[in-house]
């Protein structure tokens, strides 16, 4: 028997140990597939009720690749290596927001 | 027929139902509600006299003739059977499908409809047995209601949870807990990793729980949980009472309390105590979960009642953000297309007739948002695959024993559902198949989640079915 530890989560698979790259891409491919617009979202102390991630650049429009996405992320992380990185998706036929998973936390050592 | 013949004025009398109430070459109007009725007439009833009678009872009609309606124009507000047709497979059942005139329902009223349409016509001698099979509403009608007071993706927008099915359960036992050994449980819970926690449905206000005490203690759990874990929480507090102004009172103590989520049961509570309910939580930004008690004393006969996609309907209609609506696996066995019939009747804006499903109509929902179908009971971790495949993301999944039950307590029990849903929801999204490799998917997750191993080890391994097996 165990003692679950007190532990901080980032919503959807953030109780999966860290994605690798592939499984990030993985991830965006299935998005893509659903013709969902990707985009990056990241913050420095994010609370559980703060909808709004501060926005990198702006959501990939048109994009045909996961690899664009995850350089997105990448350079994101460079820029911005103390704070929580999110990859989003955006339904434009249903006017609202689909998808959103942790992909970088501060400190882990892999994302 | 019994008639007393006069040259000029009134024919009393009693005249057979299908001479005003069959009419074959009617083609319903787009603002006609359209009703499908599975009838079981008295031997030696002819199936068009029955048809009619239904038409009439729950129109204008009444047995016999009376002066009265020559003061009205009734090819304005009468019933019309405009079909009817056996039901394949059975002896002496017919469904018959009546057209009602929209000037016939007040607006916004589901209470109005159910009145007219379920009324007095259940009791006909005429009928073995009726059966309301579902209903077209009209976009004219439509109109007038408001529908859920968020809909799925005003929810989802508010918890900031996306491209999952979200996770619940009922805290048990479901009577007897005090409100602080309540509010421990739920913590326990929602700190594993659940999304939700939910009163039982006979949890109102006992004695061994007030309401205002199970509130307090409870939004403690959900405030504490909260900060640790960083994800939203929330817990459907039961505001089903016995009185509307009781009801109010505790949703307005609720909103007092921030809370996000409150919860009713709307067969008990009655349709006009569910949409003034309704339309507070829009009106103050409550979500609002929908239990079904009574619901299988109504729909579980083949041959009487009220098929629960009427129910549904009816109550997307009233106002409602989850409602349950079983769980094809597990315990409570349901007929999957069946149940994904009115599942789709439950979230989606436009649906296809298709008789397969039960769907005989038709239905535009003209942008009404939709409600999130609640799959509960029986289930556990071995079943998640079966109902991420099933129900997808748009789906509240509640396992009560399921959680509670894992040896270790509720947080890792918890923690064991959401490890498992996570891993489902991965494993699809990268192209796996859940109905065939869905326990791979498992055993693959319990070598690094020592919560879910236990819980695996705990409940057996299950396959499922995808073949439909019933039909109408």
């Amino acid at each position: 028997m165990k003692t679950l530890p007190k532990e901080r989560r980032y919503e959807t698979l953030s109780y999966l140990p860290p994605l690798t790259d592939q499984q990030i891409s993985r991830q965006i491919e299935y998005m893509l597939e659903q013709g969902y617009i990707p985009g990056v979202e990241f913050e420095k102390d994010p609370t559980p009720e703060l909808h709004h991630w501060t926005l990198w650049k702006l959501p990939l429009f048109n994009c045909r690749s996961a690899q664009e996405v995850l350089a997105e992320v990448r350079e994101c992380r460079s820029e911005y290596s103390d704070c929580y990185i999110r990859v989003v998706g955006f339904d434009n036929i249903r006017q609202c927001q689909t998808v959103s998973f942790i992909v970088y936390k501060p400190g882990a050592s892999r994302y | 027929m019994v008639q007393t013949k006069s040259s000029a004025g009134f024919d009393a009398g009693v005249k057979d139902y299908r001479l005003t109430y069959y009419t074959p070459d009617y083609t319903p109007k787009d603002t006609d509600l359209l009703a499908c009725f599975r009838m079981t007439p008295q031997p030696g009833v002819p199936p068009e006299e029955a048809g009619a009678a239904v038409a009439a009872e729950s129109s204008t009609g009444t047995w016999t003739t009376v002066w009265t309606d020559n003061l009205t124009d009734l090819d304005r507000y009468k019933g019309r059977c405009y079909e009817v047709e056996p039901v394949p497979g059975e002896d002496n059942q017919y469904f018959c499908f009546v057209a009602y005139p929209l000037d016939l329902f007040e607006e916004g009223s589901v209470t109005n409809v159910l009145t007219s349409l379920v009324g007095n016509v259940f009791g006909f001698k005429a009928l073995r047995a009726l059966r309301l099979e579902d209903i077209r509403f009209p976009v004219a009608l439509i109109k007038t209601f408001p529908g859920p007071p968020h809909g799925i993706t005003v929810e989802r927008d508010k918890l900031n949870k996306y491209g999952r099915p979200l996770l619940g359960c009922t805290i048990k036992p479901k009577l007897g807990l005090s409100a602080k050994n309540y509010g421990r449980a739920v913590y326990e819970c929602l700190r594993g990793g659940l999304d939700f926690t939910k009163d039982d449905e006979n949890i109102n206000s006992q004695p061994f729980m007030r309401w205002r005490d199970r509130f307090l203690f409870v939004q403690e759990a959900i405030e504490k949980s909260q900060a640790e874990t960083n994800e939203i929480k929330g817990h459907y507090l039961n505001v089903t009472a016995g009185t509307c102004e009781e009801m109010l009172k505790r949703a307005e103590f609720a909103k007092e309390l921030g809370t996000p989520i409150i919860m009713h049961d709307f067969l008990t509570g009655g349709f006009t105590a569910n949409t003034t309910l309704s339309k507070y939580c829009r009106d103050n930004g409550l979500l609002l979960h929908i239990h079904r008690a009574m619901h299988a004393v109504i729909d579980r006969q083949r041959n009487h009642g009220i098929h629960f996609r009427v129910l549904a309907k009816c109550l997307r209609l009233s106002g409602g953000d989850h409602l349950h609506s079983g769980t094809v696996v597990g315990k409570l066995e349901g007929e999957r297309g069946i149940t994904m019939g009115f599942v789709d009747l439950m979230r989606e804006d436009y649906v296809e007739e298709d008789r397969s499903r039960g769907i005989f109509f038709t239905q535009d929902y003209a942008s009404m948002g939709g409600v999130m179908p609640v799959a509960s009971g029986g289930i556990h971790v071995w079943h998640m695959p079966a109902l991420v495949e099933i129900f997808g993301d748009d789906s509240c999944l509640q396992f009560g024993g399921g959680t509670l039950g894992h040896p270790w307590g509720n947080a890792p029990g918890a923690t064991a559902n959401r490890v498992a849903l996570e891993a489902c929801v991965q494993a699809r999204n990268e192209g796996r198949n859940l109905a065939r490799e869905g326990n791979d998917v498992i055993r693959e997750a319990c070598r690094w989640s020592p919560e879910l191993a236990a819980a695996c080890e705990l409940w057996k391994e299950i396959t499922f079915e995808f073949e439909a097996m019933d039909t109408l």
